[in-house]
């Protein structure tokens, strides 16, 4: 038996370590920087363990149902603190104190120098705690609590280096997107609370998450507590709020402009877990979806659509970590596209493994802009000779991005393609099949993008990295890009980065045998396919059950990988200085690295490698106007900002409202002003100064009270 | 003579300190019509205690003098009145070269 207070523990170490980093470290000890790190990793590797041991006693069967405690009573709904520690639950508090843990080891390294490292640690011990309690929440409201207060802690850490303007930017626009899905959450939330009086009359509670499941289901009598257009609304609701947060179309925006924030956070929070917080809601309401296909439909096509749009992005963005973000919004789409197929299990497990290969893709890219200085890949290249490590351990994470056997990612999306194929959930077939094509054509994009990064990044000659950057951003009189410094020493990440990159490759590589095939018995002790068993028992209505492997699918889905890697190589790292693209570049002088690998030797030649050329064309250009189209990122941005906000929003609404403010509130404003001026200048009239006047007044006012006595005071006084 | 008429003769004697103390511009004037009225009311209280203190209270002690003791006090009050009255007069008319009361009107605003 787990006690109760080991389960809060796991929530309450992360927060207590903010506690003690913003108010003793940080005022008190702020000289030993690292201090704040070792104590947060210290506090998740006691959560982490925790985590494990509820995740054991949970697969055992033993009861972890606690009552919750009551906070605040109102008549028909009570809002509550509780635990839910669901199988779903389980796997997420392991997988966010688990790659936590390995993102703060990497942040001592990579954030060495960094003045501001304690109130880093500071904000990832808050995201870290808000995290772990809105995967542990039993009840809505408490739910939502946390879903801002994670979402507070992105906006925190986007803007990090807030004295950039373009990381303050970003926050903002992460927070304000992120807010507007939140509210049709909100809305469900309220609907929720307003039909208390029907959940009531069954006995339940509108605000505590597994009574709601029950309402869902119908009642012996016919209908349900919440059925019909209502439970579709609900659960579109919920899903809006899980858009905004998984970067789902069209609320993807924000989640590229994310990456100004440091790379460690964008591992942890933008790749493998807030972002994944979208996923985490629609799989907790998972029952309710069941109830309501409408919702089944909309959720399977937009997770469908964003995996493919997402990846058609990343095909052409230059920032390698924005090739990951939309990677990252894609592979969401295919989690979304899951759950919208039925296809629980799988949706959980593709969650599962790419929190670790996406962290790890993210802690490759950091590692990478720490040796060449920038994030842009046009100026990377030939990284592999001086940073081996790296170079494997991106190798090993982007294979399993792609879906080669025998990698997790492969068992992951295998899984989801498969459901989608099958098409047996709860959506029309047609609708399947539509998502089903879109996968592939994602799985195909996603090889190509993915081995495009790594043959820019590692391959062919070294392209001069950040001071050459900065050398092209001045001659052509653009200000200096953000994020880019001309330190440019190539040599491999300390081996406090290294190592959190190596535990996250070897789960990217081997988490795929937790949902090994059928046929696979046992394998260490865990049985064939235990991951979607035990994931599906959190479901106590309904029923998802996961397809079991199927050869076609596999063979479709492993050609379209290896055909997209091969295009890759064709058009990237076959790359040869040619007249065909419209410029020649400078021929390449290998840098002298055969030789030497020290580090020193390397930052000692950084100058020389900056005289290098940079990639000047993009062979994706020549697609003209559909490169165009991607480049700008569908106008998205453009619609939104200059469309939407500039047109609509500040001509229209918020002239009306100007409008209102100075006319109507300013008028009402003026006019109590108007009256009591008047009326003080007519009273101002009877202030003489003559004290005979008041004398005079004081008589009449006597007489007036006398006369009024006399004439109607009869038996006052009696 | 009865209590009616005393009363009736102190009503005319307090109007008239009234009228005075209003319409007259003259401060010396107008604190002569206050003391006017000073002396209406010493005959009232007069009257009262002569024609309708209590009856027991006349057995008990013999007399009733509480009417003329508030009678004497009264006088006294309005001479130190009068006193203060005509020190703040002087001060007026050191400032002003003026006892008209319309023009004492500098705290108005």
């Amino acid at each position: 038996m787990v006690a109760e207070s080991l389960a809060w523990a796991i929530f309450l170490m992360p927060l207590l370590s903010f506690l003690l980093i913003s108010l003793v470290i940080r005022p008190f000890l702020n000289r030993i920087p690292q201090l704040s790190g070792y104590l947060l990793i210290a506090a998740l590797v006691v959560a982490l363990v925790l985590s494990v041991l509820v995740l054991v006693r949970s697969n055992e069967g033993a009861d972890l149902a606690f009552p919750a405690h009551t906070w605040l009573d109102l008549g028909d709904a009570a809002i509550q603190i509780g635990l839910l520690l669901d199988p779903v639950t389980c796997i997420m508090v392991v997988v966010v104190t688990g790659v936590s843990l390995l993102v703060q080891i990497y942040s001592l390294g990579y954030m060495k120098d960094d003045p501001g490292i304690s109130r880093y640690f500071a904000y990832m011990s808050l995201f870290t705690a808000s995290m772990l309690g809105l995967v542990l929440s039993a009840n809505i409201v408490q739910l939502y609590a946390f879903w801002e207060l994670v979402g507070l802690s992105s906006y925190l850490l986007i803007g990090f280096w807030h004295d950039r303007p373009s990381a303050a930017a970003a926050a903002k626009k992460a927070f304000i997107i992120t807010r507007i899905g939140d509210v049709g959450f909100l809305l469900a939330i309220i609907y929720l609370f307003y039909h208390g009086p029907q959940f009531a009359a069954q006995g339940l509670n509108p605000l505590h998450i597994p009574d709601i499941w029950q309402a869902a289901q119908p009642l012996a009598t016919g209908g349900a507590v919440l059925g019909g257009t209502a439970l579709t609304l609900v659960c579109l609701g919920i899903f809006a709020g899980a858009a905004g947060k998984s970067g789902q179309f069209p609320l993807h925006s924000w989640l590229p402009d994310a990456m100004e924030g440091p790379t460690p956070v964008s591992a942890l929070i933008h790749a493998a877990t807030m972002v994944a917080a979208g996923v985490f809601l629609v799989a907790r309401f998972f029952p309710l979806f069941q109830e309501a296909r409408d919702a089944m439909m909309v959720v399977a096509l937009v997770g469908g659509f964003t995996a493919f749009a997402a990846a058609t992005l990343g095909l052409v963005m230059d920032d390698i970590k924005r090739v990951m973000a939309y990677s990252t919004i894609s592979q969401l789409g295919y989690m979304m596209a899951a759950l919208g197929l039925g296809a629980f299990g799988p949706a959980l497990f593709h969650l599962f493994t790419h929190a670790f290969f996406k962290a790890l893709l993210f802690l490759g890219a950091g590692s990478v802009n720490h040796a060449a200085g920038t994030f842009n890949m046009r100026y990377m290249g030939g990284l592999r000779r001086q940073m081996p490590w790296t170079y494997a351990l991106l190798l090993v994470g982007g294979l399993s991005l792609v879906g080669i056997v025998p990698l997790a990612g492969f068992w992951s999306k295998d899984e989801i393609i498969t459901a989608a194929w099958l098409g047996e959930g709860p959506v029309d077939p047609r609708v399947a099949l539509a998502v089903f094509v879109l996968l592939v054509a994602a799985a195909l994009l996603t090889a190509f993008y993915t081995f495009r990064m790594i043959f820019l990044t590692f391959h062919g000659d070294f392209r001069g990295g950040g001071a050459r950057e900065l050398q092209d951003a001045e001659a052509e009189g653009i200000p200096a890009p953000t994020a880019v410094t001309d330190e440019v020493h190539l040599a491999e990440s300390p081996r406090v980065m290294v190592a959190p990159m190596l535990v996250l490759a070897i789960a990217a590589a081997l988490a795929g045998y937790l949902a090994n095939p059928q046929w696979v018995k046992e394998l260490l002790g865990i049985p064939g396919h235990w991951f979607s068993y035990y994931v599906e028992s959190a479901l106590t209505y309904g029923h998802a059950e996961t397809a079991p492997f199927n050869w076609p699918v596999a063979v479709i889905s492993t050609v379209v990988a290896l055909a997209g890697i091969g295009l890759a190589w064709l058009v990237y790292a076959q790359r040869r200085p040619s007249a065909d693209t419209g410029e020649v570049l400078e021929t390449a002088r290998s840098p002298e690295t055969d030789e030497t690998q020290g580090s020193a030797d390397e930052t000692a030649h950084g100058h020389e490698h900056a005289a290098l050329a940079p990639l000047r064309s993009e062979p994706l250009a020549k697609a003209g106007p559909v490169h165009t189209l991607l480049y700008r990122k569908y106008f998205i941005d453009e619609l939104y900002e200059g469309l939407v906000v500039k047109h609509v929003f500040y001509r229209y609404f918020a002239g009306l409202t100007d409008w209102l403010d100075r006319n109507l509130v300013d008028g009402i404003v003026d006019l109590s002003a108007w009256l009591t001026r008047q009326i003080g200048r007519l009273v101002a009239q009877l202030q003489t100064g003559q004290v005979q006047f008041y004398g005079a007044v004081i008589v009449m006012g006597a007489v007036l009270i006398l006369v009024g006595y006399l004439a109607f005071g009869a038996g006052i006084g009696e | 003579m009865s209590l009616e008429s005393m009363l009736i003769v102190a009503a005319i004697l307090f109007a008239i300190g009234l009228y005075g103390a209003l319409a007259r511009s003259n401060v010396i004037a107008v604190l002569m019509s206050i003391e006017i009225m000073f002396n209406a009311v010493n005959l009232t209280v007069v009257a009262f205690a002569r024609y309708v203190a209590p009856l027991a209270l006349r057995e008990e002690i013999g007399s009733v003098l509480t009417g003329q003791v508030f009678a004497i006090f009264v006088i006294t009050v309005a001479a130190a009145e009068i006193a203060l009255g005509l020190g703040i007069v002087f001060a007026m008319y050191r400032n002003t070269e003026s006892v008209t009361l319309t023009e004492a009107s500098q705290l108005r605003h």
